[in-house]
């Protein structure tokens, strides 16, 4: 195998003096596409953060794209949680994009024009260039989401991490928004914080369970036990390799 | 009503609201997307620490006060950084100190009877011409210093997190933006009093959001707002006779109710319209 994009060795992290995270250890390769599932307040947003070099770890090493994670940040696109972002903000689709091409330092309130080419492309990458003037107040969940991972996209990652992009938006927009994240895996290594397992399970590659602990399950074999962390009631699997199957689903499929 | 302008005190006035509007505009923008009015509600308030403290040390107004508030406003600005669920909290307590701290400087200050009201309402038809100088200084800088981080400071005012992972130094911004409200909350409390300072940084820009495309769009408007209201409740004083800053503030509370009512009738209609179809 090529070398480690992410990589964890024994890793803790607490809050507070709350244990959040402990003994951590996984590796994640080029073009993996990772769910992270587990119960809320599991540690889940936390790991996401450690990896963004946001918090610092206790203990334990995290090496991103062989770098510690600070330095390795610009290298990785970012989706965050939509519930965090003022949506009465005065902002335009394309200014939201246009973010991922910030610079560090004064600009005197200007892109370039190879910012706004590029801000373009990765809007018609998730088929949003249509509402690019729009106020960011007037887009569905779905839509969004979309234009967020346009802005991660445009800081050309290396990895893209998204934490639950699909909280907010409905089958349809998930669907879509899965699909582009299936295209955009071809070339880019993805992590995904997720609770909708199933909807998923035919785009991932692999499994992290977070609860404290990390289960790390290569090669998406995708196990009961998981899927009932997920989603915290009894499930059983049908067939590997297949769609899995919810018992006691309420629509009886 | 134009005789009025050939006094000097009302040239005077008309300056300072001037001025006075386009950095409540440019600044108020920035405390009502970060939402951090009651932070600087709390700079504000703790500015009166300030003052009693220059009067008692005699010194220069704003030397004093401005290194007071200065203080106060960057260890909020830390305590929002480090912890975040408790920074109401402290905010209040230098909010209520600041201003205890004032009264009682004020009271040991031997042989000087100050005016607290015109501190608190302000003394709009007094300034003088140097005041006029200093504000004028303020509102550059505080221009050419937007101008030059509006992409970071926009960035961090959007998503913080996503800013600093592009590299925009973000507690470096964000003390350098807690600063600039304090300088000029202390600029602006001499001219229009610091109850009026709440209300002009907050009130235009909540009414400029729900109309403003962008940032600098929010700004503009916040400034055309706030000119609007100074020069309309100046108007008002001097035609009944009334206290200057109040009515400013009346003017501009009155807008926000009716920018308020008509926000609340039009989604109303949306909605109704929205079913009827």
């Amino acid at each position: 195998m090529d070398k480690p994009v992410i990589d964890i060795k024994n890793l803790w992290f607490s809050f507070n003096g709350e244990p959040v995270l402990q003994d951590v250890n996984f590796t994640l390769y080029h073009k993996e596409f990772l769910a992270m599932i587990g119960p809320n307040g599991g540690g889940k947003t936390t790991l996401l953060k450690l990896m963004l070099g946001l918090f610092e770890a206790d203990r334990g090493e995290i090496r991103v794209l062989g770098q510690n994670p600070r330095q390795a940040a610009h290298r990785i696109g970012y989706v965050p949680q939509d519930v965090h972002i003022n949506k009465s903000f005065p902002i335009s689709v394309l200014n939201v994009v246009l973010m991922g091409r910030l610079r560090s330092g004064g600009s005197w309130s200007r892109y370039k024009k190879d910012d706004r080419i590029a801000a373009q492309a990765a809007l018609e990458k998730v088929e949003m260039e249509q509402l690019k003037n729009r106020h960011i107040d007037e887009l569905s969940g779905g839509q969004r989401q979309r234009v967020f991972i346009a802005r991660a996209l445009v800081t050309e990652p290396e990895i893209l991490i998204l934490d639950e992009p699909t909280a907010s938006v409905d089958a349809k927009g998930q669907a879509e928004i899965y699909t582009i994240l299936k295209e955009l895996n071809e070339k880019v290594t993805i992590l995904v914080v997720s609770h909708d397992l199933l909807a998923l399970s035919s785009y991932i590659k692999s499994v992290a369970c977070v609860n404290r602990r990390v289960h790390f399950h290569g090669a998406a074999e995708v196990t009961e036990e998981m899927l009932e962390m997920a989603y915290q009631c009894p499930v059983e699997l049908i067939a590997h390799g297949l769609p899995h199957r919810v018992l006691r689903t309420h629509n009886g499929d | 009503m134009f005789e009025v302008l050939q006094f000097e005190f009302m040239k005077n006035a008309l300056m300072a609201g001037l001025l006075t509007s386009v950095i409540c505009g440019i600044i108020g923008t920035f405390v009502v997307v970060n939402r951090i009015a009651f932070l600087a509600g709390g700079i504000a308030h703790a500015a009166y620490g300030g003052i009693g403290l220059a009067f008692f040390l005699g010194l220069p107004y704003i030397v004093g006060t401005l290194g007071f508030t200065l203080f106060a406003a960057l260890i909020m600005a830390a305590v929002t950084l480090k912890a975040k669920e408790r920074a109401d909290t402290f905010i209040g307590v230098l909010w209520a100190g600041g201003m205890g701290l004032g009264v009682i400087l004020l009271d040991l200050t031997p042989g000087y009877n100050v005016d607290l009201m015109s501190y608190l309402f302000g003394s709009i038809l007094a300034v003088p011409k140097s005041d006029l100088w200093q504000m004028l200084i303020m509102c550059l800088s505080v221009g050419l210093i937007v101008i030059f981080f509006y992409n970071d400071f926009l960035a961090m005012s959007y998503d913080e997190e996503f800013a600093q992972l592009r590299g925009v130094p973000v507690k470096g911004l964000y003390f350098l933006l807690i600063g600039m409200i304090a300088l000029s909350i202390v600029m602006i409390i001499r001219v229009v009093g610091l109850i009026l300072v709440i209300a002009l940084l907050t009130i235009p820009p909540y009414i400029a959001e729900k109309y403003a495309q962008s940032l600098r769009m929010m700004m503009l408007i916040s400034t055309l707002l706030c000119c609007m209201f100074t020069m309309t409740g100046l108007w008002l004083s001097y035609i009944f006779n009334l206290t200057s800053g109040a009515t400013i503030i009346m003017v501009a509370v009155s807008a926000f109710f009716i920018s308020f009512l008509v926000q609340h009738l039009k989604n109303k209609r949306l909605y109704s319209k929205a079913i009827g179809d």
